[in-house]
């Protein structure tokens, strides 16, 4: 089955045939310059353009295995059926799309798998958020009640997402160097332990670095009360941290090459380690970082395309496939709908479908505190 | 029209495509980047539009800032040196080789084939603690324990020279390929040894392209993102990194603003002062 191609596809297939020869340079020149016309012509007129049949939908996702997985398992099969084309794009992270999307045209972006409430919360907090039409997607029965709550809770009972999977950023540690018994002792303490010194790893997302800072410092992580201390830890982690990572694929590099021995880490992309064959063991600390991932669509989306495709993820089938790819548990309620096998040896797995082991981050907590604490951790983070 | 006034007219009809573009492309978002210095970022993360002089002041009174901006340009200055030293040799031996130039010249031009990205990445390949020169070092023994080569100053700079060494070699090769070799030989005949011969003669008359390419390295070097976000450790930030993150991290575009207009006007003042005492023209020659 051929993928849909978003532009810079597009645009590096035709560079493809032009360096091949297959396409003279005054072509090559001439199709680039139509396509930079056409697109510069036709954007501030998109959002005009919704009443009409809708043949594509964009979709913006984490990219790498992630990626991977919804479009075969989801967006492919979608396509077959409904004849929309699903427009496939990547970020690197929730604040670096924001950014994309406060510069876009209204109806550029349509859904984008936004991770934690409190991403939600941002974007509807910004204007960004839609009312979606729950009769158009009955699928939405199958999913942890839990999980849609806390979004309803944000957007005055309304939905402007579906919630979609789950996982946690726990403790990831090579047992080569690090045994299962040391890290039980150490917990989230074995990124702040001298005796890795420049073995040790970290997120560079001030979020997850003063959150796991309130775990070293035995504090509530959606409620510090001695932010003193937390900098502190981070400032320790700082100076005994051979590098931060950005993606999970230099995540997944940096634990690989033996990089680093201990980082905190993203479950999906750790148990993917795990399957690879690296002996690289997995712990979520008590209060680990858990967060629930949802499909939001954006403000001047086409709706009930994105319903229809919102609906056609969620189908139990095609939910279970992606989870099954992406190593993460899907938002369906075990309860409801049978997982499969492989489902529930995934990591932040929970059988009972009420997910009370995991702790989510507060938005009104982390949101409200945002401007102040992005801003110090970019200073801490750079040696402050 | 008379022809006086046609000729007149031609030069602004065949440069209106490239001014419409540098207006478009180049003036004008710079007209917005200052426009949204002036504002503010709310607690949202929403605009505030006004006229506000905070991230102003914040951009030029904060330590911080000055810090990472002079440590930055300690950095480009360090690389700039590096490359000088590593590509003026190179140079001259490309400028004096006998029939091979064009060889020797795409050779230099080969690696601007393979995307900037991935060379800088192909070092973690080379010297990372499983990569080659450990596996090699750690194989004939030298060495029991991988050694820890990435992730701090010293890569960066690394990073930074790898990819800005043919900008120098480019501009050196451009000077020392329009000086004649008469004048060396000249300089022999008349009883100067060879070393005497370069130093008088042939590189005062290379010294404007040395001075093209480093001022190249150094803009080029101290506006540079991805190198220390790949090779830095936790602590090797640039300015460049500090624009990236206010305006993404932070969603703070107000801030990222003012810092990017603040590297725009120092880097700016560095090649008005090049322009003053050495003029555009070799610069231009060696992009050429």
């Amino acid at each position: 089955m051929t993928g849909k191609m978003d532009n810079t596809t597009r645009y590096e297939r035709l560079r493809e045939r032009y360096m091949n020869g297959d396409l003279d340079r005054r072509s090559f020149l001439g199709l680039i310059g139509a396509a930079g016309l056409a697109y510069g012509v036709q954007t501030p007129f998109a959002k005009f353009a919704h009443a009409a049949d809708v043949s594509q939908v964009r979709f913006d996702g984490w990219g790498g295995v992630v990626s991977e997985a919804l479009r075969e398992n989801a967006f492919q099969p979608f396509e077959s059926e409904t004849g929309v084309e699903v427009v496939d794009g990547t970020f690197g992270g929730g604040d670096e799309y924001l950014s994309r999307v406060k510069a876009s045209q209204e109806g550029e972006y349509n859904i984008a798998h936004l991770s934690g409430v409190f991403d939600y919360a941002r974007y509807h907090n910004l204007g960004l958020s839609t009312v979606l039409n729950e009769d158009n997607i009955p699928n939405l029965q199958y999913v942890i009640p839990k999980l849609i709550d806390v979004f309803r809770n944000v957007s005055d009972g309304k939905l402007s997402c579906v919630p979609y999977d789950y996982g946690t950023t726990g403790l990831a540690y090579n047992r080569k160097y690090i045994s299962d018994e040391e890290m039980q002792e150490k917990g989230a303490r074995i990124l702040i332990d001298e005796a890795h010194k420049g073995k040790i790893g970290g997120w560079g997302d001030w979020r997850t670095r003063i959150w796991y800072g309130a775990l070293q410092t035995d504090q509530d992580p959606n409620g510090a009360t001695d932010m003193e201390a937390i900098w502190d830890a981070i400032r320790t982690h700082r100076d005994l941290s051979l590098k931060y990572w950005g993606s999970g694929a230099e995540l997944m590099s940096l634990l690989a090459e033996e990089e680093i021995h201990a980082t905190e880490g993203w479950s999906g992309r750790i148990f993917a380690l795990q399957e690879q064959g690296h002996d690289i063991g997995y712990m979520d600390p008590p209060n680990g970082y858990g967060w629930q991932e949802c499909m939001f669509v954006i403000k001047g989306s086409p709706m009930e395309a994105c319903e229809e495709l919102l609906n056609f993820m969620l189908a139990p089938e095609t939910a279970i496939a992606v989870a099954e790819g992406q190593n993460y548990p899907p938002a369906l309620d075990p309860n409801k709908v049978d997982l499969g096998d492989k489902i529930p040896t995934l990591p932040a797995f929970d059988p009972n479908g009420t997910l009370d082991g995991l702790t989510f981050a507060d938005p009104a907590y982390w949101n409200g505190n945002e401007q102040e604490w992005s801003k110090k951790f970019g200073r801490i983070q750079k040696g402050y | 029209m008379s022809v006086e006034a046609r000729e007149a007219r031609q030069p602004w009809i065949l440069l209106s495509p490239a001014l419409t573009a540098v207006t478009f492309l180049l003036f004008v978002p710079l007209l917005f980047i200052v426009v949204y210095s002036f504002w503010l970022r709310t607690a949202t993360g929403a605009d505030q539009i006004g006229f506000f002089l905070d991230n102003w002041q914040e951009a030029l009174t904060d330590r911080f800032y000055r810090d990472i901006l002079l440590n930055t340009l300690k950095i480009a200055a360090i690389t700039t040196l590096v490359c000088a030293l590593m590509g003026y040799p190179a140079a001259y031996f490309i400028a004096r080789s006998k029939g091979n130039k064009a060889i020797l010249l795409l050779l230099l031009m080969l690696p601007f084939w393979i995307s900037y990205i991935i060379r800088t990445m192909s070092w973690i390949n080379i010297l990372g603690v499983s990569g080659a020169l450990n596996t090699f070092l750690l194989w004939v023994g030298v060495i029991s324990e991988p050694i820890q080569m990435l992730y701090n100053e010293q890569s960066v700079i690394l990073g930074l020279v790898h990819f800005l060494l043919p900008f120098m070699v480019l501009n050196v090769f451009v000077s020392l390929d329009g000086i004649d070799t008469n004048l060396e030989d000249a300089a022999n005949s008349l009883g100067a040894t060879r070393w005497q011969a370069f130093k008088q003669v042939t590189l005062p008359l290379s010294l404007p392209g040395l001075a093209a390419g480093g001022l190249l390295c150094f803009v080029l070097g101290a506006g540079t993102y991805i190198t220390p976000l790949v090779l830095g450790g936790a602590t090797d930030a640039m300015f460049a990194n500090l624009v990236f993150e206010a305006i993404i991290t932070q969603l703070n575009w107000p801030l990222g603003s003012a810092l990017s207009l603040m590297l725009l006007a120092v880097l700016g003042a560095l090649v008005l002062i090049y322009n003053r005492y050495l003029g555009m023209a070799q610069l231009m020659k060696g992009l050429g």
